[in-house]
């Protein structure tokens, strides 16, 4: 018996994320009596690998194999299978992000294992095992019950704490069967984001809609979220008519986010919008319109021009940080 | 080549959710339903594929498990291109019975592209395609940005966690898309609408494994407190909020 986590890296790093995900796992290895087996795919040094020992791992399997440096769905749930049954895993855990989403679907075939994607705390009750998830795009939330022996979760980013535990990780090299027929999909080039802040990872985001008026007007949201180490978003218009890239798009069509803080400047908060950032803690709304619906979902609010506001709010913040 | 364009039928995405039975239901009175807006734009890209393809690609089927109620849904899709229609007659019980029933089919009916959304704005699994790529033994993309066929060779795009990439795969394969794979949906025209009547919906019964988790009860958000309004004259106030209050920054 044991907990597996799939513990993904960036470039042969792990993030807050991967921490997450650990500390989780701990938990649910702890009520149930168990041990977690966190698995990595890619080249990872020895030290990054027993980093996940702090938060929880007691084991971690390290799978180097060159023809895994790409993630390609098929041949990593078949690794991560292989994984499972060898621990007997009971309980598996992903992040509810891409690769997440790319791989426990077919992990949950192959094992017949029951999932929970994109739950938000540890189950309720173990026996029926009964886990909160969102639903209706952060509308509501859902209690599932999962009647399978073996058990898949997806963890949606930033709703559990990070827990240091000290504990140290025993790292073992994992060599899988690797399936000549799993590789039909070939990565022909990668491009990676770089030099910003990542919506996945912020813990600040910074978003501008229509009420920006045009692509010139974002240089002081940018220098807002240099000044907080944030991230930029933009609502769907915004990103439509070109103003800022695809990948910046937050809501239900766009991304999902839940940071500590989200501000949001000349967005009118159509629910569509609010679909992907309702689970911010703290949500800031600027808009000249005091009957926008954003007020009804922010924490604060200022009826006021955002050309006005951007430039003061910019200098309160750094005169705040010199004080 | 043949497509097949995978439907859910989930409530229009404006509605507000309300719960029956104790908490234990989603209540649909009054509920609008539409085709998840993800599977609209799959189904976009697939008819702008077929129509650049001379006659490489013959045809576009969609395909919904549901109950009787979901054919409003299907029949748009035909309108709005689709050749023909399958409903498999089950209740979508959970992703994993959802698949299932789909791969079921499929076995004895082939596609060579099999499109799915990355997820149903209902439920927000975004499992059905990898499920069904696995009950198949298929290649899966997922989240994939751009599709195109160039003679017969399959190019991708796909996000990933702090990018992008390119990809290559061969027939056939599921693909899992997301924003960008097709700009703006299309609407049924008129003529759509009347030709929609009188194309083929065949349904077919259930086939397919027991789902494996249950969806027990709901809870709804607690309500939000009132926002706290700050004066535009007075954005240092906010600053200090958000500093000694919510210390969020
Ligand atoms: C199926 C579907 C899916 C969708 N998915 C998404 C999604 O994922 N994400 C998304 O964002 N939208 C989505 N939408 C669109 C959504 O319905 C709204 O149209 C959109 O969110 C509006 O963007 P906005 O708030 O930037 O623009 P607007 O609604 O035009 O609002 C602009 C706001 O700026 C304010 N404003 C104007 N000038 C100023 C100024 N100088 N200073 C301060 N405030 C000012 C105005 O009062 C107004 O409130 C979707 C729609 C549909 C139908
Ligand atoms: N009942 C269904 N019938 C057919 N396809 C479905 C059904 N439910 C989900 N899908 C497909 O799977 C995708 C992801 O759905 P889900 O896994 O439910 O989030 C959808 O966008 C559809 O393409």
């Amino acid at each position: 018996m044991s907990v597996l986590v799939y513990t993904e890296n960036w470039d042969g790093k792990f993030k807050k994320l991967s921490f997450e995900l650990v500390s989780y796992a701990k938990q649910i290895a702890d009520r149930s009596g168990t041990t977690v087996t966190a698995l990595s795919i890619g080249a990872v040094d020895e030290a990054e690998l027993k980093k996940l020992g702090n938060y929880g791992a007691d084991k971690v399997l390290s799978a180097t194999d060159e023809r895994l440096n790409v993630l390609i769905n098929k041949a990593y749930a078949s690794v991560i299978a292989e994984a499972a049954e060898n621990e007997g895993a009971q309980v598996i855990i992903f992040a509810n992000n891409f690769t997440g989403k790319a791989l426990s679907p077919r992990v949950s075939v192959k094992l017949k294992a029951g999932i929970a994607s994109g739950v938000n705390a540890v189950p309720s009750s173990y026996d029926p095992f009964t886990v909160s998830k969102k639903v209706f795009t952060g509308k509501a939330f859902a209690n599932v019950v999962i009647k399978s022996d073996k058990k898949i979760l997806t963890l949606f980013q930033n709703s559990v704490e990070i827990a240091e535990t000290g504990g140290d990780a025993a790292v073992e090299v994992f060599s899988p069967a690797l399936n000549d027929a799993d590789f039909a999909t070939k990565v022909l080039d990668v491009n990676k984001i770089t030099g910003k802040v990542l919506l996945s990872d912020a813990d600040v985001v910074v978003s501008g809609g229509r009420g920006m008026k045009n692509a010139d007007n974002w240089a002081p949201l940018e220098e807002l979220a240099a000044e907080l180490g944030a991230a930029l978003a933009c609502s769907r218009p915004v990103s439509d008519e070109g103003w800022r890239p695809h990948e910046e798009h937050v809501g239900q069509t766009g991304k999902i986010i839940a940071p500590n803080l989200y501000f949001a400047m000349g967005i009118s908060g159509a629910i569509q919008h609010l679909g992907g950032v309702s689970s911010s803690k703290c949500i800031v709304a600027v808009n000249t319109d005091k009957d926008a619906p954003i007020f009804e979902s922010a924490d604060y609010g200022i009826v006021g021009d955002v050309q006005k506001v951007l430039p003061e709010l910019i200098t309160a913040i750094r005169e705040m940080k010199a004080s | 080549m043949k497509i097949l364009v995978c439907i859910s039928n989930v409530p229009d995405t404006t509605t507000k959710i309300r719960f029956t039975d104790n908490n234990t239901a989603f209540d649909a009175t009054g509920v609008q339903w539409i085709i998840n807006p993800w599977d609209e734009l799959a189904l976009t890209r697939a008819l702008e594929l077929k129509e650049a393809s001379g006659e490489a690609i013959e045809k576009i089927t969609v395909i919904n498990v549901g109950p009787q109620t979901t054919e409003p849904t299907i029949r748009k899709a035909l309108a709005i291109g689709a050749d023909d229609a399958v409903r498999i007659d089950a209740v979508p019980e959970d992703a994993y019975a959802v698949a299932s029933n789909l791969s079921s089919y499929l076995k004895d009916n082939p596609y060579d592209i099999i499109l799915c959304g990355i997820d149903s704005s209902d439920y927000n699994g975004s499992l059905v395609g990898g499920m069904l790529a696995e009950f198949l033994d298929l290649p899966s993309v997922s989240s994939v940005s751009k599709l195109d066929i160039d003679g017969g060779d399959i190019k991708l795009n796909r996000e990933i966690d702090g990018g992008s990439e390119v990809l290559s795969t061969v027939v056939p394969f599921v693909a899992i898309v997301q924003k960008g794979i097709a700009f703006e949906p299309r609407i049924p025209s008129m003529r759509g609408i009347m030709m929609a009547r009188k194309k083929p919906l065949n349904v077919v019964p259930s086939g397919g494994e027991a789902a494996l988790t249950e969806f027990v009860s709901y809870d709804l958000p607690p309500a939000k407190s009132a926002c706290k309004m700050v004066d535009a004259e007075n954005v240092k106030e906010l600053v200090d909020l958000l500093h000694n209050e919510a210390k969020a920054i």
